[in-house]
């Protein structure tokens, strides 16, 4: 039985995932967290870390899961697991120097207060926006209970969602091009 | 926070992943990780091996086969969610999937994950006792276990650490009038149950109970079929005293243990509370109001 020796056991390996368009290829431990790769390795750091347990929503990112975008929290994802995978982060939403739909709408809509859950609220409403293109208010709730506003900001969030998503639906182009 | 060292294992087939589990004995299996990853991160679990089956392929879907539901390996809380087959034969899984954490868990991890992690508060273990499901297990070789006999305690079910459950099969629920609801009690958005009830019932014609399930759980070490109740109501054209009865029965049958959502007293309540209601909105479904 070939069982590594201990002093092998978890050594680095390396690691491609494609953030934002751009492929990024480190050495990694199986135990880094996809978090740390985008910002530590990356250098992507407008993925934010809040709780670090699964709960706040802080680090969430956009992940093509069998060619559907779906939101996922980068603390409870080892950076291993995107090996060739795709990856959206908040720094890839704009283009050409024009904001996403759900950006201008949390400006406008004074979605933000300390800025610190932004990204990963905008990247949960995006994902959320990809299941339910036409959402009530509530359910717009029920897609972001999964991200903390320590300012509890939620009222101008969920107004800045609705106009995203209506700006969205007018304009026919798909949450993610 | 970041979890001990281990090394990761990423095979390509079930036959694979099945040997590495009989070669690596201190290994986990890793499908969507929303257990796993955050009890490796608070050192709670710190494998030397993760077998992550994540790319093997086939092992996520739904499929209707006779008069089953199969539900694969690597099926998402999500899949199910938005799955109009389910929500079509088996509403009370699209229910109890909307109500596990948030959409971004939802996203990863998975009915079979959950069921094999056994977490006394998860919500899926109340559905497939309630739904008299068949848990299909692959090691050495096949073996299917009931749910009723699948959970043993906290954490623990008849899986041997060689072991994968690769599929649940459901049976659909069958006759002339049939209501089926998972109702869960929450202190918070995405929290744990402090109770979950899940309800199906089958009706005649003459408005008799012909097939009834009910699974509890969080109220207790392990989820539990509340068969006591379910006698209570079986064979009887149901009226709210009956059901009151039955809601006594499970609650009777809780073992809770009092933590920060409630005492024991106040959950042993809860569930007599839930489980009416549970089986009130079942009823409803089938189409019979009490």
């Amino acid at each position: 039985m070939a069982v590594k020796k201990a002093a092998e056991i978890g050594s680095k390996r390396p690691v491609t995932i494609e953030i934002n368009g751009t492929k990024y290829t480190y050495d990694v431990e199986p135990r880094l967290l996809l978090v740390h790769y985008i910002r530590e390795y990356a250098g992507l750091t407008g993925t934010h870390i809040g709780c670090d347990t699964t709960n706040c929503g802080a680090c969430t990112v956009l992940m093509d899961l069998n060619g559907k975008w779906k939101a996922i929290k980068s603390c409870t994802y080892f950076a291993v697991q995107a090996n060739g995978k795709r990856i959206i982060t908040i720094e890839g939403l704009a283009k050409d120097g024009e904001l996403h739909p759900l950006q201008k709408a949390f400006w406008e809509h004074h979605g933000l207060q300390c800025g610190y859950c932004t990204p990963g609220m905008i990247l949960a409403a995006a994902g959320y926006l990809m299941i339910n293109p036409n959402p009530t208010e509530m359910e717009v709730r029920h897609g972001i209970s999964g991200n903390l506003c320590r300012c509890t900001g939620y009222q101008n969030i969920v107004k800045a969602i609705l106009a995203a998503a209506e700006e969205i639906r007018n304009s026919g182009r798909p949450v993610i091009e | 926070m970041i979890p001990r060292r281990f090394e990761y294992l990423a095979p390509a087939t079930l036959g694979q992943a099945l040997g590495m589990l009989r070669k690596y004995r201190d290994a986990k299996i890793l499908s969507g990780g929303m257990s796993l990853i955050p009890m490796m991160k608070l050192r709670l679990v710190s494998p030397q091996y993760v077998i992550d089956i994540n790319n093997i392929k086939g092992l996520n879907y739904i499929k209707a086969v006779g008069n089953t539901i199969r539900i694969g390996a690597l099926t998402r809380h999500a899949d199910i969610e938005h799955s109009p087959i389910i929500k079509a034969k088996l509403p009370m899984l699209a229910e109890a999937a909307s109500v596990i954490a948030d959409q971004q868990v939802r996203n990863l991890g998975t009915f079979c994950g959950s069921l094999a992690h056994a977490d006394p508060a998860a919500d899926w273990p109340a559905t497939v006792l309630a739904l008299d499901a068949e848990m299909v297990i692959r090691g050495a070789g096949k073996r299917v276990v009931k749910a009723s006999k699948f959970f043993r305690g906290p954490f623990e079910t008849v899986l041997k650490p060689t072991e994968i459950l690769t599929e649940v099969s459901i049976p659909i629920p069958n006759g002339p009038k049939v209501g089926q609801a998972y109702l869960k009690f929450e202190r918070k958005a995405g929290d744990f149950a402090t109770v979950g009830v899940a309800s199906s019932i089958v009706l005649g014609k003459d408005n008799k109970v012909s097939k009834i399930g009910i699974g509890v759980t969080a109220v207790a070490p392990a989820p539990y079929k509340a068969v006591e109740a379910e006698k209570i109501l079986l064979g009887k054209e149901p009226t709210a005293e009956l059901v009151e009865e039955a809601a006594k029965a499970a609650a009777a049958m809780s073992d809770p243990s009092s933590d920060l959502r409630g005492s024991a007293e106040y959950k042993r309540e809860m569930t007599r509370v839930f489980t009416r209601r549970s089986l009130k909105k079942a009823l409803e479904r089938a189409g019979i109001s009490i």
